[in-house]
């Protein structure tokens, strides 16, 4: 488990990390490290170059801006875990976190890093799939912008081109008094996920839904949206509206594996689901019938 | 010397019961263990090993150009390089069984056939890792692939393939665990009934892999190995035996090892090819084992297929159980047939079983060598039984309490021979313990009779909840014998050696306990030497639950042999009678006038000699005596556990709600290492039963090679583990005690099973399998109609 030999650049500037990105053949950026280190030891990656982002300026921190949540890409799991700026504006998002990794890894682990890595069971996807997050990418001539839903390309791969990086994401907040749950099943306790369910409602006046948005992650390479939140505006916040969100959630499609069916998967995104959706509705003060 | 004294009444002065002394346990906690990656040796060479990438197959070429040419790279290895050094082909590690009929020890390195994932084929000798591992890329290797044998029951089939070209057939041992007139048991008994189990195990992972560190003192004609292994004196044996080495050639030092739970007690080609290795290039060499090579390279406890049946009365008393347990042996024998016997012999348990008849298949696979890991195949006979127990109780309208009631042995029918032998050829007798209050006092201490309301409670929150129950018994103690010396020199010193070896259960502390209540003296301040071949001449180390019954009583009955000796030169000395004197640390004292008193270490000082003058009293020479304690027999210890848990049932996730332990290890001697012992051995058991699972694909392939895959307890998901002591003295040791180490894990499973099918009773899910993951039981109980 000793990685093959790389050689490492910490670059201290954007110019400078550019240049690097831009000169060098078969590099990779490495940000927390916990999920590539574990790949280079085991040899299942084996760049030729590792160029360390920790070293550049204003890649971290959290700020709303234009009533959206801005997370720099080096911003640590745990400092946006137990961000307040998170917590008041996007809860979603901090109860995602709180299943990310173990706590250990949630310390060098960055947000940016999980998104980045796109693991399919990587609990912010899930999360930023919910909330319509945009991914905010940087290279030598500027910046571009793309939903989340587009940057995923396949397992593991993403649309960060060679020379670019992920600079930091952007969500557009839900308004104050919407709910939200997270859940997951894993298949021992703080684990990786199997089936984990990012749920958003709000409701009008009358407590019908307003909005609803729900993302179904481990299915596949990256997470599923559910038509039946997205077309819900209006609909009534009753047990037709979660039985059907559950519904669609057990027809997506699911990649099996040995641990886990293609229809337990499917199993338990309907059952998440309906968990979560419920959840969220209580937690918008929906009247429980 | 075999004793079989009278259990002592004064227990404190013999160093029972007393949990004070803390030794190894400091440095431990605080990062000042000596484990075997912290020893480095001046111009060591690092060791790797390029690994069969095939579960079957035929070595056809290997070019070692490149990878010898690597900067750094100082040899690659082969098979026949290690040969010369060699007295025979084969590691010779086999235990003796004459129903294993095939040799099928395992080569240094593989010869020409590979018949598993991980089987070594090179070793690489670097300057570092890194380099030895960029070297490991470089080997050119063919195989060609011959068809593999993953499933044992496929093995067994007419026509399978051969897992081993060298074998004939995949049977590698058949045997009968077999007592009473089980044809007449099942002859118009009222009930019968037929089950089948398919039972995976959960493997050791130890915190600490495997590592050897070897260096060869041409001068000295000396081979000195550290190893990370329970059993240094078996090392030493079969390295002298393999490498044509006098004993005196030979030592073999175990050093702080960090955890074995089963494996490290099996000798691996590894330790031979490291060893090998510093001799023939005369340079220090070093292999440490790394985590991902451990679920290919190091033995694990895997698959057991049991078609089995129980005959009963109208009342559920038991008349017989008889039945075929099929078991994946591995691809190769370091361990005999302990595993499966052990399980055939514990599925009786505490119980009244009349007649019996298992008859078990070992097959070859091409899948690690299968040996056993903490419980060592018990728990799959206790789970066995107890499953049988449960689904009797339903069939019969009986609660699963009452039906244990029934069979139990009863306090009155100890000693009891349960008509089985064990594996060294003594009859399995049960020696003490009172079964019924075992059971008893579990059911009083975990509300057993009051969880209807709970259950009740729990349904109108939503919520599944199921209780569940299990006794069992463990043989430990195991034998032949194992040594303890207690010495004192001139400097007033304690030392205790013994062929006992440490592996962060205690043993270094227990001993110490015991030796300096025999000598009154503080545990903290006596030296204990184990693990070291050096050390002690004789010795086997550490397996079967054994060293607190073996080691403890030879270090007890050594310590009163030394403190006789100190009174009987203190007597003469002080003019009192030994039975006026006190020892008092260090200090021999008159009872009655205690300023009469000379220091243990001038008594030392005397029995060590002086060149031309006579010994006082004309004692044997040195302050010291070494006993190697032979049990007469396994002692056996037993327990009951109960559980609750609460099922999800849409998800299948459980969680463990609460567990107690009623246990009778006999007398404590530090009670609470023994709690440490049983919690870990809970939570090992837990781990095996719900989550860990060492998968392959059809073609032999592990899949499950990290922790991320293959799935370990962890302190979320553990409960807290709730023990009650009863203390049933055995009369087979001197101390009354019996082992502890493996006792915790041996009803884990059958508890917890119980439980969770009680708390899906709703569904009428059955489980049979093993290990039971929140995928299986959402399966199943979605197969049940439920939770759609």
């Amino acid at each position: 488990m000793k990685p093959q030999p790389f050689t490492y650049h910490a670059p201290q500037s954007r110019p400078e990390l550019f240049a690097l990105l831009g000169a060098l053949e078969d590099a990779r950026c490495i940000a927390g490290g916990q999920s590539l280190m574990p790949m280079m030891n085991l040899r299942l990656a084996a760049p030729a170059h590792l160029v360390d982002l920790n070293g550049i300026a204003d890649l971290a921190g959290i700020r709303v801006e234009n009533d959206r949540l801005v997370i720099g890409a080096m911003t640590r799991q745990r400092a946006a875990e137990h961000s307040a700026l998170v917590a008041e504006t996007c809860p979603l998002l901090t109860k995602a976190l709180d299943h990310v990794g173990f706590q250990q890894t949630r310390n060098r682990g960055t947000v940016g890093g999980s998104v980045a890595h796109m693991d399919p069971t990587a609990e912010i996807v899930t999360a930023c799939c919910a909330l319509d997050a945009d991914v905010v990418l940087e290279g030598p001539d500027g910046e571009r912008r793309m939903p989340i839903s587009a940057f995923n390309t396949g397992y593991l791969s993403t649309s960060i081109a060679p020379g670019e990086i992920l600079s930091r994401l952007e969500i557009p907040l839900w308004p104050a008094g919407h709910g939200s749950a997270f859940l997951e099943v894993t298949r021992r306790g703080e684990s990786f996920s199997v089936v984990s369910v990012a749920a958003l409602v709000a409701l009008d006046a009358e407590g019908a839904i307003a909005r609803a948005a729900l993302a179904v992650g481990g299915l596949g390479p990256a997470p599923f949206r559910l038509h039946a939140a997205d077309a819900s505006a209006g609909r009534p916040a009753d047990d037709d509206f979660i039985a059907a969100l559950g519904a669609e959630a057990a027809m997506l499609p699911a990649d099996g594996d040995f641990s886990a069916s293609d229809d337990y998967k499917q199993h338990l995104a309907g059952v998440l689901t309906r968990r979560a959706m419920r959840a969220a509705l209580l937690a918008a003060g929906a009247r429980h019938d | 010397m075999t004793a079989h004294a009278k259990v002592r009444s004064d227990a404190p002065s013999a160093g029972l019961g007393r949990s004070e002394a803390r030794l190894e346990h400091g440095p431990l906690v605080r990062g000042k263990g000596r484990f075997i990656d912290d020893i480095s040796l001046p111009g060591q060479l690092h060791a790797t090993f390029l690994r069969s990438p095939v579960a079957h197959g035929r070595i056809t070429r290997i070019d070692i150009t490149a990878a010898a040419a690597l900067e750094g790279v100082r040899a690659v290895l082969l098979y026949d390089d290690l040969r010369p050094l060699l007295t025979a082909p084969r590691v010779p590690v086999s235990m003796p069984s004459g129903a294993i009929r095939f040799d099928v020890d395992p080569f240094v390195l593989s010869r020409d056939e590979v018949c598993h994932v991980g089987e070594p084929i090179a070793l690489v000798l670097a300057d570092s890792r890194h380099v030895a591992e960029d070297a490991l890329g470089l080997i050119e290797l063919d195989i060609d692939p011959l068809p593999p044998v993953v499933d044992p029951r496929a093995g067994l089939a007419e026509g399978a393939p051969r897992a081993r070209l060298d074998c004939p057939d995949n049977l590698v041992a058949r045997t009968t665990a077999a007592y009473g007139d089980i044809d007449a048991a099942f002859a118009g008994a009222p009930v019968v009934l037929a089950e089948e189990f398919h039972l995976s195990k959960g493997g050791g992972h130890s915190i600490e892999t495997r590592g050897v560190v070897a260096a060869w003192d041409e001068a000295a004609r000396r081979l000195t190995v550290w190893d990370s292994t329970q059993m240094p004196h078996r090392a030493k044996r079969v390295l002298a035996r393999a490498l044509d080495l006098g004993e005196h050639e030979v030592r073999v030092i175990a050093p702080d090892v960090g955890g074995g739970f089963g494996p490290k007690f099996v000798f691996h080609p590894e330790e031979l090819a490291i060893a090998a290795a510093a001799m023939l290039t005369g340079l220090p060499v070093k292999w440490i084992e790394d985590r991902f090579e451990n679920f290919f390279s190091t033995v694990q406890e895997r698959d057991q297929f049991w078609t089995v049946e129980v005959a009963a009365g109208a009342d559920g008393r038991l008349r017989g159980i008889r039945g075929v347990l099929i078991h994946d042996h591995g691809a190769y024998s370091p361990y005999g047939m302990a595993l499966p016997y052990n399980s055939a012999t514990n599925l009786i348990g505490p119980y009244v079983l009349p007649a019996y008849r298992l008859d078990i298949s070992l097959c070859l696979t091409n899948l690690m060598p299968s040996t056993p890991t903490r419980g060592a195949g018990r728990p799959q006979g206790t789970f066995v039984m107890e499953r049988l127990l449960d689904r009797l109780a339903e069939r019969l309208g009986l609660t699963r309490d009452e039906i244990r009631q029934r069979n139990l042995i009863r306090p009155d029918q100890l000693p009891y021979p349960t008509g089985l032998f064990t594996r060294d050829g003594g009859e399995m007798t049960y020696d003490s313990g009172n079964y019924p209050e075992s059971q008893r006092r579990a059911l009083a201490e975990s509300g057993w009779h009051d969880f209807e309301p709970r259950r009740a409670a729990a349904r109108r929150e939503g919520g599944l909840i199921g209780i569940g129950l299990a006794n069992y018994v463990e043989g430990s103690g195991r034998g032949p014998f194992e040594s303890g010396a207690v010495s004192i020199g001139p400097s007033g010193q304690i030392v205790v050696t013994t062929g006992a070896c440490a592996q962060g259960q205690g043993t270094v502390t227990m001993l110490a306990q015991l030796a300096g209540a025999a000598l009154g003296t503080p545990a903290e301040k006596v030296r204990v030497i184990a693990g070291d071949t050096a050390a002690s001449p004789l010795g086997l180390g550490a397996f079967a639950s054994r060293q607190a019954v073996t080691a403890g009583n030879a270090v007890h009955l050594a310590a009163e042999q030394v403190r006789a000796k100190i009174l009987r030169v203190a007597s003469a000395w002080l003019n009192a009678a030994p039975d006026e004197l006190e020892l008092d640390d260090g200090v021999v004292r008159v009872a009655s006038d205690r300023e009469r008193s000379c220091p243990v270490s001038r008594i030392a000082e005397a029995l060590a000699g002086s060149p031309g003058f006579s010994l006082p009293l004309g004692v044997e020479p040195g302050l010291s005596a070494a006993v190697d304690f032979q049990p007469p027999g396994l002692t056996y210890c037993n327990g009951t556990h109960v559980a609750e848990v609460e099922v999800d049932a849409e998800t299948g996730v459980v969680r463990v709600a609460r567990y107690v332990v009623v246990h009778d290890c006999g007398r404590l001697i530090h009670p609470r290492m023994v709690d440490g012992q049983v919690i870990g051995g809970v939570v090992h058991g837990l781990s095996s039963t719900l989550y860990e699972w060492m998968r392959y694909d059809d073609e032999g392939q592990p899949l499950t090679c990290t922790y991320a895959d293959y799935l370990l307890s962890t302190a979320d998901v553990t409960p807290r583990i709730e023990i009650h002591h009863m203390e049933s003295p055995t009369p087979l040791n001197p101390l009354g005690v019996k082992g502890a180490g493996e006792s915790g894990t041996i009803a884990a499973s059958a508890v917890i099973a119980s439980a969770i099918e009680d708390a899906l009773s709703p569904f009428g899910v059955k489980l049979r399998d093993l290990p039971l993951t929140a995928a299986r039981l959402s399966a199943l109980v979605r197969a049940a109609g439920g939770a759609a």
